[in-house]
């Protein structure tokens, strides 16, 4: 006898894992009071040269770290200790994003103290598609968009936009030379993001840096005061 | 590419599901939210590889994709989004990025015999 086949519900959430382990890393950021900040982009972007210049800058006055991820090589990690931050590089091979049990397992292999540390950044893999599904525990996803990628990217991955929080378009040293229209950027990035904070800055001459670093401080000021009610 | 992991999320969820329940699963059910990061074609093609070497081989992915619903601040209700690239209630025209539904990656239901 062939029993008739029947369809039994589940409703299980693929991610559900990552989710848990997001989860209880931000618990464990919220209650040491660091301020989590990741950043995706394309690769090439910019992401290092900008956290490159965030670290730097921040040092003086914060305690900060970074966790990087990459495909296969060291460089990122290599270019950021020039800022004299710890740095710790995530090494993917195949995988094409960072997921949070990566995240997890670098904090605690380093053993960094995260009660003593102000800001954590994450640098993500470059790329547009992948890593906008997967939770990293973050208090803010930074989406990076430089001026020579044409004013278009948000419309073509309104995905990924749509899971960050904030959009930093960089390299404005080069938009005179690639004639970037900063408006038709700005309005396809309210057009699949409604209301996202957008910061235009180069991390190679610093303009405009000043701004967003004001307002991680404020962030973070915020974060810390909610968690102390 | 990342739906092959994801694909063999799903094919672990299920056989254990399968293992849980004592039967043979013929089809896992799987919501896709237009707004879920994944690809739903790479998704397929990715299942029948993560099936291999598993009690669910031989089985079909079933995808039902789900569109996104955005919640107009003006009109206050739920508006279908006509499209990702402009969020605005359709009604109204009034922006909005308050989504209610297009995130899911969900298994469903198991098609079992
Ligand atoms: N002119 C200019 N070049 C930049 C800027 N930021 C990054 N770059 C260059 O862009 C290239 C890719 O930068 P990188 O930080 O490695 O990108 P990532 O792959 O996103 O980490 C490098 O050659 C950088 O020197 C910028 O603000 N202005
Ligand atoms: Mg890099
Ligand atoms: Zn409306």
């Amino acid at each position: 006898m062939s029993p008739e086949p029947r369809l039994v519900e589940v409703r299980k959430n693929v991610l559900k894992q990552n989710d848990m382990v997001a989860r209880a890393l931000r618990a464990r950021f919220r209650a040491a009071g660091v301020f989590v900040v990741s950043l995706v982009s394309s690769p090439g972007s910019g992401k290092t040269a900008f956290l490159e210049k965030t670290l730097t800058l921040l040092r003086p006055h914060y305690r900060v770290a970074a966790l990087v991820g990459d495909l296969a090589t060291e460089n990122d990690a290599a270019r950021l200790a020039c800022s004299q931050a710890p740095v710790k590089q995530i090494i993917t091979g195949t995988l094409c994003h960072l997921e949070a049990a990566m995240v997890q397992n670098a904090v605690d292999e380093e053993e960094w103290d995260l009660s003593q540390l102000d800001f954590l950044f994450i640098e993500n893999v470059g790329n547009l598609v992948c890593p906008s599904a997967y939770d990293l525990g973050e208090d803010l996803r930074v989406v990076l968009l430089s001026v020579t990628e044409g004013e278009d990217k948000p419309l073509k991955y309104p995905t990924i936009f749509n899971s960050a929080d904030v959009a930093i378009v960089t390299k404005s040293d080069l938009a005179e030379a690639v004639q970037f229209d900063s408006e038709a950027t700005r309005r396809n990035i309210q057009a699949v993001r409604p209301g996202m904070l957008v910061f235009q800055l180069s991390a190679k001459n610093g303009q405009g840096i000043g701004e967003y670093l004001g307002f991680l401080a404020a962030r973070l000021a915020e974060s810390r005061a909610a968690a102390a009610v | 590419m990342h739906e092959l992991s994801i694909a063999m999320s799903i094919v672990e969820m299920a056989q254990a599901e399968a293992l849980q329940r004592g039967v043979q699963i013929r089809a896992v059910h799987v919501k896709l939210g237009a707004l879920s990061g994944v690809v739903k074609q790479a998704l397929l093609s990715s299942y029948e590889m993560a099936c291999d070497d598993t009690l669910l081989r031989g089985s079909r992915l079933v995808i039902e994709d789900v569109p996104v619903v955005i919640f107009c601040p003006k009109c206050k209700v739920p508006r279908p989004l006509s499209s990702v690239q402009l969020f605005c209630c359709g009604e109204c025209g009034t922006p909005t990025s308050e989504i209610v539904q297009g995130r899911e990656l969900e298994v469903v239901a198991l098609e079992t015999q």
